[in-house]
């Protein structure tokens, strides 16, 4: 198949019919509507079952229930809605029942706007819902690799039978691009034996989160907490970007990375020694690859579209050995290349004052 | 001699978790019955919600799924979409279905959802020990209705049946009681209907069921029995509400 041109809404529709995905339950909300409309359009001609739900809370207690018949299932959304969904992603965290999340991200707090933002970093890395569990958060930064985790979201999903996450933002969602579909394929998976739906000639299966007593619930605290280290062991995606001699190094994720890129070859072009790292899995965080690309660098800069999430975990992973500056715009304001350069220069300064 | 009595394969051998003169255990029984007699136990999966039945899914020996409070009416549509050949049923009491559940309630009928819903009022919040619930009658009282339900102070109480029989969607829709050996009877019979109903595709079908709670009535179990047919009754007529097609309701 050659490359189409496609919004990264409709992309993650048809990735997710490439990786096998036949359910589809949301509720629309701009900036992710195209989504829904084109699963509507489409699943009718693969076979897939798609449901507009009353409500973001319904929408993901029907994935919960569609998770546990073993089926590949897809819900999306965009910040307010994802608010609405937290609940059930706990449910499912705490069953352990597989599911892909989208968030196109928009700016809030509250109904907040409806153009791009980053500000759903925390929710979606630190929990979200009630109690201890972990998404796999996965952030993309254009139309192709958007599509492209929509396989690895659920591939991860299914291995390690916990909900994943596309954190997208507005930008991406609405944004067209070149994409090819060829390489998306479902995955070889073990065979869901822990299935509901038909018992016939097995022991019954029955998903919980519920645990009364407290010392069962703490054993499945540690069973989860040890599956979650076992995902930031095996599990992390990093982007790296003219980083091995940088003296400044630029932390950014989503589109916004690929604005930094193009302000750290502009302050390459007068001298300053730039780079970018990308996060791409946001949970777990690839702290090890960010202490190796910083290894040479004087001073980081942590880029969001935001009021500054992100950076707080580069600074802790990073543990205070170098210091982190933050520039971020927010509610539906995006940094600009000169911007960014800007803030580069100004690190590049100060870290050459220091001399 | 051959056996008269058994306990229903469809129920575990677990103890119930149920106080005494609960209905609860009554309504498991017949929702096993029903399961053993259709013959459906391999691919029935119970929804359990939040409530005194909470931990039901232990009582029930099908697959099943726990769900949050109020949202089995769509995890249960998540499970039928996803797989058709399974019966799905969710079972919900009044705080569940009526107050946090109400608009997956009221969607899941209208969509006229293959799916069955067995729902118990007994006009009370039976496990957080006895507050107020949407079906508690005027002038009861209640942990948070100390004073007796007022509705000018805490509304009117919701009639589940009526209220769904205004949609176009919902195929059964029916309103027993299990208070004495006839109404069990009956009771057995709409659940039996329900499940068959669903067996043939024929939508979406809830029985009602009007349960004692002598816990929370700081009643004894036969004068809450004496409460249910005086009070509850009363408030909330026994009755089939809706009844869309012929459906086979030999018992």
């Amino acid at each position: 198949m050659s490359k189409v041109l496609m919004k990264g809404n409709e992309a993650i529709g048809e990735a997710a019919i490439a990786a096998g995905c036949r359910y589809f339950f949301g509720y629309p909300i701009t900036p992710q509507s195209e989504l829904p409309e084109y699963l509507a359009r489409r699943f009718p001609e693969v076979g897939g079952v798609y449901l507009q739900a009353e409500s973001e809370v319904a929408a993901i207690n029907m994935v919960y229930g569609a998770a546990a018949t073993g089926a590949r299932v897809l819900t999306s959304s965009s910040s307010p809605g994802i608010s609405l969904k937290q609940e059930g992603i706990s449910y499912a965290a705490g069953s352990e029942l597989p599911c892909l999340i989208v968030n196109i991200m928009r700016g809030g707090p509250g109904l907040g706007g409806i153009q791009p933002a980053q500000s759903d970093y925390f929710q979606a890395t630190k929990g979200g819902g009630h109690g201890d569990y972990k998404v796999i958060v996965l952030a993309p930064a254009s139309v192709q690799e958007l599509a492209d985790m929509v396989g690895t979201g659920f591939d991860l999903a299914d291995k390690y039978r916990n909900p994943a996450m596309i954190l997208g933002d507005g930008f991406l969602g609405q944004m067209m691009e070149p994409v090819d579909f060829e390489g998306i394929k479902k995955s070889e998976i073990a065979e869901k034996t822990w299935a509901v739906g038909c018992k016939k000639g097995r022991e019954r299966n029955v998903h919980t989160s519920l645990y009364l007593d407290p010392e069962e619930l703490e054993k499945h605290n540690i069973k989860l907490a040890q599956k979650y280290e076992l995902i930031a062991e095996n599990e992390t995606m990093a982007q790296e970007y003219l980083t091995e001699d940088a003296e400044i190094v630029v932390v950014a994720y989503g589109l916004v990375a690929r604005i930094c890129k193009a302000a750290v070859e502009k302050a390459r072009a007068e001298g300053i020694r730039a780079g970018v790292f990308r996060p791409i899995t946001l949970w777990p965080f690839p702290q090890k690859v960010l202490r190796k690309a910083t290894a040479a660098a004087r001073g980081v800069l942590a880029v969001e579209m935001s009021m500054g999430q992100m950076v707080e975990d580069v600074r802790l992973y990073l543990e205070g050995r170098l210091p982190v500056r933050f520039y971020g715009r927010a509610g539906g304001m995006a940094p600009t290349t000169q911007a960014v350069y800007e803030e580069i220069k100004k690190i590049s300064l100060e870290c050459r004052g220091v001399e | 001699m051959g056996v008269v009595f058994e306990r229903p394969k469809a129920l575990t051998e677990e103890k119930f978790s149920y106080c005494p003169g609960c209905h609860h255990g009554i309504i498991h029984r017949l929702v096993a019955e029903v399961i053993d007699e259709l013959g459906i136990i391999d691919n029935t999966v119970c929804v359990s919600s939040v409530g005194c039945s909470v931990v039901n899914y232990q009582f029930f020996a099908t697959d099943a799924i726990q769900a949050a409070h109020g949202r089995a009416p769509a995890a249960a549509t998540g499970v039928k979409r996803a797989s058709p050949d399974s019966i799905v049923f969710t079972y919900q009491g009044d705080g569940d279905l009526a107050a946090m559940g109400t608009a997956e309630i009221i969607h899941a009928a209208a969509r006229n959802e293959n799916i069955t819903v067995v729902f118990v009022n007994n006009a009370i919040y039976g496990m957080t020990g006895g507050q107020m619930a949407p079906t508690t009658l005027k002038g009861q009282k209640t942990t948070t209705s100390p004073y007796g339900r007022d509705s000018k102070r805490e509304g009117n109480p919701i009639r589940v049946c009526e209220l769904l029989n205004s949609l176009d969607g919902p195929a059964y829709l029916e309103r027993v009681s299990v208070h004495d050996p006839k109404h069990v009877i009956r009771a057995k019979k709409a659940i039996k209907k329900a499940f068959q109903l669903q067996v043939k595709g024929g939508g979406f079908s809830l029985v009602e069921v009007l349960s004692a709670c002598p816990t929370n009535w700081h009643l004894s179990p036969l004068a809450a029995i004496e409460w249910v047919k005086q009070e509850l009754m009363a408030y909330y007529p026994l009755g089939v509400f809706r009844e869309a097609g012929e459906v086979d309701g030999e018992c």
